[in-house]
């Protein structure tokens, strides 16, 4: 765990931009917060220190009656996702104040955390890139199988956690080290270098580290 | 207007001259050794437009030594000084890529009539 602070944000799209040396950078675009602290917990009260944003705006219909008389005590109206940011040390934020983009810099390194595109029951090639049988040379209906997952009689089983065909995708991954391009904070966007995980529209975390 | 398209037009530059392909150009690029910057001119004929936002290019191919070179350069990147338009040609089809099987005069590319 990181314990920095970070933001919630939506994952824009990719794009190409140049470096001021000719060079061409291929960059994620995050549209991320303003995010409003909900609520504050510290080590006194609730054994660690912690605050919780909220990103998007919902409908009241949206909204259930006791998360509407959570959001009612930051008195920022409402709010369709809601995150908790562990911190090592106490926040210096109050409830309802707004963390935007600008707590980011170019030239920084973040984190980024989102759930991956769902890929459905996948066979082993695409799931764990196996090599799968030739195409030709006597083989028939085994092109894309895993071949022997196993041994004989000694040990007699399969060994946990082998690498099996499955469901594949819409699992939380973080990415690191990746690096800010840009920061628009008038425009709330966010510039990452590299891929972020997750399907455009998506609901990403950006933490410092 | 969404958000990519916007950031994607703020690279795009509009100082760049428009040209077809068959069109010989000189490309002035701006090369960087060490501290030093200089400008490398690459002449020779378009024979490839590629379109898109920041993603456009364009192939040059010239023949050097007798070797013929294909250069790819990206449209809006900031490395290229300038573009110059030194003739128009007259062809017939968008991709030229019928010229890389044709040597010395047969690989000539017509000059477009302007009345």
């Amino acid at each position: 765990m990181t314990e920095k602070l970070g933001i919630l944000g939506r994952k824009v799209g990719m794009t190409r931009i140049f470096a001021n040396d000719g060079s061409a950078v291929a960059v994620t675009v995050i549209e991320a917060g303003p995010c409003p602290v909900i609520q504050k917990k510290d080590a006194a009260t609730d054994g660690y220190n912690a605050v919780q944003i909220a990103f998007g705006e919902a409908k009241e219909k949206h909204v259930t009656k006791a998360m509407r008389g959570h959001f009612a005590k930051a008195d920022r109206g409402l709010f369709r996702n809601t995150c908790e940011i562990r911190l090592a040390e106490a926040p210096e934020l109050e409830v309802g104040q707004d963390i935007t983009a600008e707590i980011f810099a170019a030239g920084e390194k973040v984190r980024v955390t989102g759930t991956t595109i769902g890929k459905g029951f996948q066979g082993v090639m695409k799931r764990w890139n196996f090599a799968g049988m030739p195409a030709s040379h006597g083989h028939e209906k085994v092109h894309r199988s895993p071949g022997s997952i196993g041994h004989a009689t000694f040990p007699g089983k399969v060994f946990k956690g082998k690498k099996m065909p499955g469901h594949m995708g819409n699992v939380r991954q973080t990415t690191s080290n990746l690096e800010v391009v840009a920061v628009r904070a008038d425009e709330n966007l966010i510039l990452v270098k590299g891929a972020v995980p997750g399907p455009k529209n998506g609901l990403v975390l950006v933490r410092k580290q | 207007m969404t958000i990519i398209e916007k950031i994607e037009r703020e690279q795009l530059r509009m100082d760049i001259p428009e040209f077809n392909a068959g069109d010989t150009v000189k490309v002035h690029m701006r090369i960087i050794e060490g501290e030093k910057e200089r400008i490398q001119v690459f002449q020779g004929a378009v024979i490839r437009i590629s379109k898109g936002t920041t993603n456009a290019t364009f192939t040059v191919r010239k023949i050097s030594d007798g070797v013929g070179v294909e250069r790819v350069f990206p449209m809006h990147s900031p490395s290229i000084e300038r573009v110059e338009v030194v003739q128009e040609g007259r062809v017939r089809r968008s991709r030229l890529y019928y010229l890389r099987n044709l040597k010395g005069k047969a690989a000539r590319i017509k000059p477009k009539n302007r009345w």
